[in-house]
């Protein structure tokens, strides 16, 4: 575009490139928002277990986020735009992550990293929610125990292509998704059915 | 004057304990404008902040709430907690076996020192003697995690001290003994690496190879770590007299580790208890003088050194022959003897469905992990399972001196001295 | 055997119940009643001096018959010797035996601990308050041989429990070290106060 605009200053001609503002183009606006909105997803890292280490290690040297615009370490909710729940969530823990979730303005998404956030993975016990969707709403699960570095950039790029199929039209994508009055986020049964084992786990919950 | 307690509600700075708004103009000195106004003065006053449990300066789901005068803390009461998974009760039903990718999780800055401390612990209560080449691969296993969870801690403590560059260097060399433990285990962090009565597998072709030369070239990494924090003079001021504990309050407080050894103990349980031979290894143990925070970090660099001295030596003596007992009631058979042997497959269903029986009795192990003295405690009534499997965690007791070492500090140092306890949450609260 | 269980028979005589060897190390059962003393005479004693304490824990047997174990771990720096002590406390009693604070400063979280985890109550403790779980945790103390390891109530419930907890009400009044100075306070932070995590906050009327 430079390189046409100069040869039209060579030989005196307003050409069609030239006359055009190279400012403007022609979009759809739903692809502009999404498009600037998966590029710059800034991160709020709920680092609690062994995946805050393979996130940081993905943040590090060899992997670096800041290719996905993700450099910027949002440690304060509200300036975050997509929660990573990286580790185990234990009930302890369950407000802490509702609160920071609450905090979050919209648009907010969901990461859920690695088997223990996703399903309570080895922790089938007294201790661990079963899942983190039984407290907020997830957008991605990254399988692994813990997820390779390699493993969570295929997630959030997942997340990209999720974001990328958004449309402003649609307000609901973007309510609020509050706890009803109980404070739960699901129905009771939902839950309950969530949590249930998978698998033959009846032999490990025998002590002897 | 009476020690007084007001709470500042973080999520409205701008209004008062009785809920009415403060405006001070500006420029105007607060203690003035209170006095002007018959507020209360504020000198004096103590204010309650909570940091955490998601703060990037806790290292972790650490909670700490303070009470401030002024800048100087009064107070700290660490709230822990909030990662308590049931290990120890997960424990009491599992196999011993079942055990070792529970340890992974535990301590996940160092994987393999909680995998060879359970077997280790495990074998002491079943009387099993391990072979020589099993040994020196566990004290490869225990130095590199040792390497690679100090590095963890200083990449981090750097980062919280506002030097950002040694993080990146640091998870440049993780990453190599990374690729390494994915060489040996097919795992990056959680590992499995041991079973009882041995390995679960031997060192690829390549491994010595690929540790020698990270054996050569990361004392270089130390040495530009050293350079840029060691004379710096914002990490000079941060660390120098901070956070000072004497030989007996670290007593006193049961620390370990690099902790104990920087206010100038000489407990080191390689040295005091030695386990797989350590006794035969030529390496020092670093000791500090002050007990500061600069004292850890130097104590923790030190041993750096000393670890890649351990694997050097480990790597000349590297014996051959088989990594596992020879005893088929505690190793699994071959899954080739397994598929064509009648009499290896029994072993191995039986194994596989009923675990190992330990013998009644109980056993504590404890070995040097990073962040101090790592010991399990079995307890067993004769069956395959523990009936107690207790876990004695570093970096629980070393956080139980952060109250004692904070007080009186200033806000700014609580960080430091947070980081120089080298805590990993997993571990405190199991 | 270790020879201090000699020095301690011709010391203390009936306080020490028993003592056995397994896997290479003594331990010894005293008389729970006499734990403090016991302890500081190893403490202190020149010859003994196991100045390190090493760990305090708790065993519960799966045989319900058994009485619960407290066992304190100890270690001589000076000899390099290890050295194990117990005490049982039948179940039928109350759990309680004195705490030893006083000798080891480290004793404070693990006895803590233990008090969490099994409800053995440690008297003369200074600030003896669950560590690990939260102070409301309704479900029991869950190393128990009787606390099923799922927990006692259902998932949702538990998620219920956990998601009506605020988490910024955990301001209890050990923390505020003003069990006098309550009284100061405004309303709304007293009512605050006693709807917190420690749950029985003295009244102002009630107390004077």
């Amino acid at each position: 575009m430079e390189l046409a605009g100069r040869e039209d200053d060579k030989t005196g001609q307003t050409g069609t490139v030239s006359t055009l503002s190279p400012n403007w183009l022609t979009t759809k606006l739903d692809f502009l928002v999404n498009w600037s909105r998966a590029n710059s997803l800034w991160p709020m890292p709920f680092g609690t277990a062994c995946c805050a280490i393979e996130f940081m290690a993905t943040a590090a040297s060899r992997f670096d986020l800041a290719r996905f615009g993700m450099e910027r370490m949002s440690f304060s909710p509200r300036q975050a735009d997509v929660l990573i729940c990286a580790g185990r969530l234990p009930f302890k823990l369950a407000p802490v992550i509702r609160r920071i979730y609450d905090q979050m303005p919209q648009p907010k998404w969901v990461i859920s990293m690695g088997a223990c956030a996703s399903t309570g993975g080895i922790f089938d016990n007294y201790a661990m929610v079963q899942g983190i969707d039984t407290v907020v709403p997830v957008d991605v699960y990254v399988p692994g125990c813990p997820p390779r570095p390699e493993a969570l950039i295929y997630g959030i790029l997942m997340l990209h292509k999720k974001i990328k199929g958004e449309t402003l039209i649609d307000a609901e994508l973007r309510e609020e998704k509050v706890l009803d009055n109980r404070g739960l986020r699901l129905p009771v049964e939902r839950i309950d059915e969530l949590s249930e084992p998978f698998g033959n786990s009846i032999h490990q919950t025998r002590s002897e | 004057m009476a020690k007084r307690t007001l709470e500042v509600d973080l999520a409205t700075t701008g209004v008062d304990a009785q809920g009415n708004p403060i405006t001070l103009p500006l420029g105007v000195d607060a203690d003035a404008a209170a006095q002007a106004s018959d507020g209360p003065a504020l000198a004096g006053e103590h204010m309650l902040i909570n940091i955490g449990p998601q703060h990037p300066a806790t290292h972790g789901v650490l909670r700490l709430v303070v009470e401030l005068d002024g800048e100087v803390v009064v107070r700290v009461i660490p709230h822990v907690g909030y990662l308590h998974s049931g290990f120890e009760k997960l424990g009491e039903y599992r196999y011993y076996n079942q055990l070792i990718p529970l340890t992974d999780r535990m301590d996940y800055l160092a994987p393999m020192s909680n995998n060879v401390c359970l077997a280790m612990a495990a074998e002491k209560l079943m009387g099993v003697e391990i072979t020589e080449r099993c040994k020196v691969l566990r004290v490869i296993a225990c130095e590199t995690n040792r390497i690679i969870s100090h590095l963890v801690w200083l990449g981090t403590t750097s980062i919280d001290m506002g030097a950002f560059t040694p993080f990146l260097w640091c998870f440049q060399q993780r990453e190599r003994i990374y690729d390494l433990q994915e060489m040996w285990t097919g795992a990056r962090l959680t590992t499995s690496l041991t079973r009882i009565g041995g390995l679960m597998a031997d060192i690829p072709d390549g491994f010595e190879d690929g540790l020698r030369e990270f054996c050569k070239t990361f004392p270089k990494t130390i040495q530009e770590v050293d350079s840029i924090l060691s004379n710096n003079g914002i990490w000079c001021g941060r660390t120098q007299g901070v956070g000072i504990f004497t030989a007996e309050q670290a007593l006193d407080y049961s620390l370990s580790g690099p902790l104990l050894r920087a206010s100038g103990v000489a407990y080191d349980v390689r040295k005091d208890r030695p386990y797989l031979d350590y006794e035969t290894y030529d390496f020092d143990i670093p000791l500090g003088e002050r007990g500061d925070v600069y004292d850890r970090y130097m104590v923790r660099l030190e041993e750096l050194r000393q670890s890649t001295r351990i694997l050097e030596q480990a790597l000349d003596r590297l014996p051959d022959g088989p990594i596992n007992v020879d005893d088929p009631r505690i190793t699994l058979p071959p899954k080739s003897a397994a598929m064509s042997d009648m009499e290896a497959m029994i072993f191995h269903f039986k194994q596989v469905m009923e675990g190992i029986p330990a013998p009644v009795g109980e056993a504590y192990f404890s070995l040097e992990g990073p962040k101090g003295e790592l010991g399990y405690y079995f307890v067993s009534d004769g069956t395959a399972k523990p009936v107690r499997w207790r876990v004695r965690p570093p970096s629980f007791i070393n956080l139980a001196a952060l109250p004692a070492m904070c007080e009186g500090r200033l806000l700014s140092d609580m960080i430091a001295i947070n980081a120089s306890i080298d805590i990993v949450m997993g571990e405190v609260d199991r | 055997m270790n020879p201090s269980v000699e020095a301690l028979r011709s010391e203390f005589g009936d306080a020490l119940v028993s003592a056995e060897v397994s896997c290479g190390d003594t331990y010894i059962y005293i008389d729970p009643a006499r734990n403090a003393e016991i302890l500081s005479w190893l403490k202190d004693t020149p010859g003994q001096v196991y100045n390190y304490l090493v760990d305090i824990t708790a065993v519960e047997y799966r045989d319900a018959e058994l009485p619960i174990e407290v066992v304190y771990e100890l270690f001589s720096l000076d000899r390099q010797v290890p050295f194990r002590v117990k005490a049982r406390l039948p179940k039928g009693e109350s759990l309680e035996i004195a705490s030893i604070v006083s000798l080891w400063s480290a004793a404070d979280w693990l006895e803590r601990e233990v008090y969490d985890m099994f409800g053995i109550i440690f008297t003369d403790h200074p600030d003896l308050r669950r560590i690990l779980m939260w102070e409301t945790y309704a479900e029991g103390h869950p190393l128990r041989k009787s606390f099923p390891l799922r927990g006692r109530f259902s998932r949702s419930e538990q998620v219920r429990q956990a998601l009506n907890a605020n988490p910024e009400a955990h301001y209890s009044l050990e923390e505020l070290s003003i069990a006098s100075e309550n009284y100061g306070l405004p309303e709304k932070m007293r009512d605050r106060l006693r709807r917190g995590e420690r749950g029985n906050i003295p009244d102002p009327e009630v107390v004077e």
